[in-house]
């Protein structure tokens, strides 16, 4: 029996992702600085790509991670925009403290939202959490105090005590955009090097030997479900932030907060943290491109998506990091052993 | 001595298809049981009842003393039942290091940066360390099937369940497997195993017993339980009569 006694080291980063980390932190600078150097148009398209890499980042996290292809993720946009509007308008709070509250709200109405939709599976599961959806849209119409079905806008006394100027306003809603889009970034990351990530990935993969190897594969999904929507609530605080105008179609649109996220995180590459922040910036070059051109604009991405799903499963990102075994965002572990202080004995 | 493992009239139904039948087993703690049966028989039926995977319209299972019929699959597995499935169930998206991770971690309950050595060391001696950084999708099927059990080692169980890890390995293979399954059990730990490969069981086990329509039919020495009427019967298809 051979019985020699080696030593491991694990490796959490790569030289690549080392570099990428110290390339990000130079991006999230430039980009805190941008109401220096951008106009108020390129800032609102800004914040309109921060909020979407949010959402995506969300979804990529749920359907990508832990299994949870959900297409009623508007509920929490809406929950979140209708939250910080009755929080503002009634409670008294400043914007921006409602918001973070229209959060924290959202992610508590996630839990009995999840014990519905939790009894179902797969393909019910998606279905299940779109009639979620849709109940909420046609309850939030029915609150005449919240516009009923035509909306409500936020009273111009609370948009101007929010900044001292309407340029300032832009910029705070930039920051807390940014913000946004850096914290969900973070937290799947954080979720990813985390013994969560092992977890997650373990449910996704097979939900029967994760369980015999000790997941606790029902709480995990739980909990990554409520994070998500969290999150994916305080994105939707800050999307009707911005309009300063909510109506129950807007606030619980399929097409616009959930269709529209699976098609930037297939296009990007489900399953990684890479993918959809690619496919956000595709999309948006993309609108910016072909937004003129009528229904061919959309017929152009319904093909791009099919293109991917077919030639790409993975998106695009799946193509570059499979074919240069590249890895941004560090959360894979790398087992190497120490040749150098191997002992010896026979 | 208390039985690591213990079922009493243990019964699961779907429907009008009974696949366990009033089962009842003891197990003692580091004994190697060996099960066979012909196939469709309930044997990993059985596993899925221990394990927690199913569970019993009838009957008790215990598992050192507490009673476990009740508890979840991932519960179970803190406890110290360890398994590997049939049809191998890799993590395919994750490293063949990480799948270890997965039970070292949650079938502990110890910090990751604790079970790094100790699922290394694992991985060393199923022969898989040169695919630590493999995706385990890209694994082999014999690759595959080490990865069970090295994941299953990974939880630090006390009764380790192998469902037919011998089936399709040449000659060489078989003996290795051998001698890492004795070491295992040299170690202390209980294991019931799943087997067709027959002459590789024998090397191991201290009991057999044999499974049929949900139902133990024979239980007692490896070699006694081999030469017995119901075996020849299921295997040989020889009547009692004729």
């Amino acid at each position: 029996m051979t019985d020699t006694k080696q030593h491991y080291v694990v490796e959490r980063s790569t030289r690549t992702s080392r570099f990428a980390s110290g390339a990000a932190a130079a991006i999230i600078l430039a980009l805190a600085l941008a109401p220096w150097w951008a106009g108020l148009g390129e800032l609102r398209i800004l914040i309109e790509i921060f909020y979407y890499i949010a959402l995506a980042q969300m979804w990529s996290l749920l359907a990508g991670y832990a299994g949870l292809v959900s297409i009623g993720q508007q509920a929490f946009v809406g929950l979140g925009g209708y939250l910080l509007f009755a929080l503002a308008i009634f409670g008294g709070l400043h914007p921006i403290v409602a918001l973070v509250v229209a959060g924290l709200v959202t992610a508590v109405a996630a839990l009995p939202i999840a014990l519905v939709a939790f009894r179902l599976t797969g393909a019910y599961f998606a279905i299940g959490t779109w009639v979620i959806a849709e109940v909420l849209r046609l309850s939030f119409a029915q609150f005449p105090a919240l516009g009923g079905g035509s909306g409500i806008s936020l009273p111009a006394g609370i948009v101007r005590d929010m900044a001292g100027s309407p340029e300032g306003r832009q910029f705070l809603v930039y920051w807390v955009a940014l913000a946004i889009a850096f914290a969900s970034i973070a937290l799947v990351l954080a979720l990813l090097r985390s013994r969560w990530g092992l977890a997650m990935t373990a449910i996704r993969d097979s939900r029967p030997a994760s369980e015999s190897l000790g997941v606790e594969a029902y709480r995990t999904k739980l909990m990554v479900y409520v994070l998500a929507a969290g999150m994916t609530g305080l994105s939707g605080g800050l999307i009707f932030l911005q309009k300063l105008r909510i109506s129950p179609d807007a606030a619980f649109s399929v097409s616009d907060w959930t269709a529209l996220v699976i098609f930037t995180v297939v296009i990007g590459g489900i399953g990684s943290v890479e993918g959809p922040i690619i496919g956000v910036i595709l999309f948006f070059l993309l609108r910016e491109v072909a937004a003129d051109w009528g229904s061919w604009y959309l017929i152009l991405m319904g093909s791009i998506a099919v293109v991917t799903m077919l030639f790409a499963p993975r998106g695009i990102w799946g193509l570059i990091s499979s074919r240069y075994d590249l890895e941004l965002f560090p959360v894979g572990r790398r087992l190497r052993v120490d040749p150098e202080r191997r002992d010896r004995k026979e | 001595m208390q039985p690591i493992l213990q079922m009493q009239g243990v019964s699961k139904a779907y429907g009008a298809l009974t696949v366990a039948d009033g089962l009842d087993l003891e197990l003692r703690e580091g004994e190697a049981l060996g099960v066979i049966g012909p196939n469709g028989a309930g044997k990993s039926t059985m596993f899925n009842l221990i394990a927690g995977g199913v569970k019993p319209n009838a009957g008790t299972i215990r598992f050192a003393g507490q009673d476990i019929t009740g508890l979840g699959a991932a519960r179970r597995c803190r406890l110290g039942i360890g398994r590997s499935y049939q049809i191998p169930h890799p993590f395919a998206g994750m490293t063949v290091f990480e799948n270890l991770l997965v039970g070292g971690v949650f079938g502990t309950g110890e910090a990751e940066k604790d079970v790094y050595d100790r699922c290394a060391g694992i991985l060393d001696r199923a022969g898989l360390l040169a695919k630590a950084n493999v995706r385990a999708g890209k694994l082999t099927l014999l690759e595959r099937k080490r990865l069970e059990m090295a994941r299953a080692l990974a939880t630090n169980p006390k009764l380790l369940l192998l469902d037919e890890i011998a089936g399709g390995l040449t000659e060489q293979e078989c003996r290795s497997l051998v001698a890492t399954i004795r070491e295992i059990h040299a170690s202390g730990i209980s294991i019931i195993w799943i087997e067709h490969v027959v002459h590789a069981l024998l090397a191991v086990v201290e009991r057999l017993i044999v499974i049929n329509f949900g139902s133990k039919i024979a239980d007692g020495d490896p070699h006694e339980v081999m030469n017995s009427q119901v075996v020849r019967e299921i295997y040989m298809g020889i009547e009692g009569d004729a």
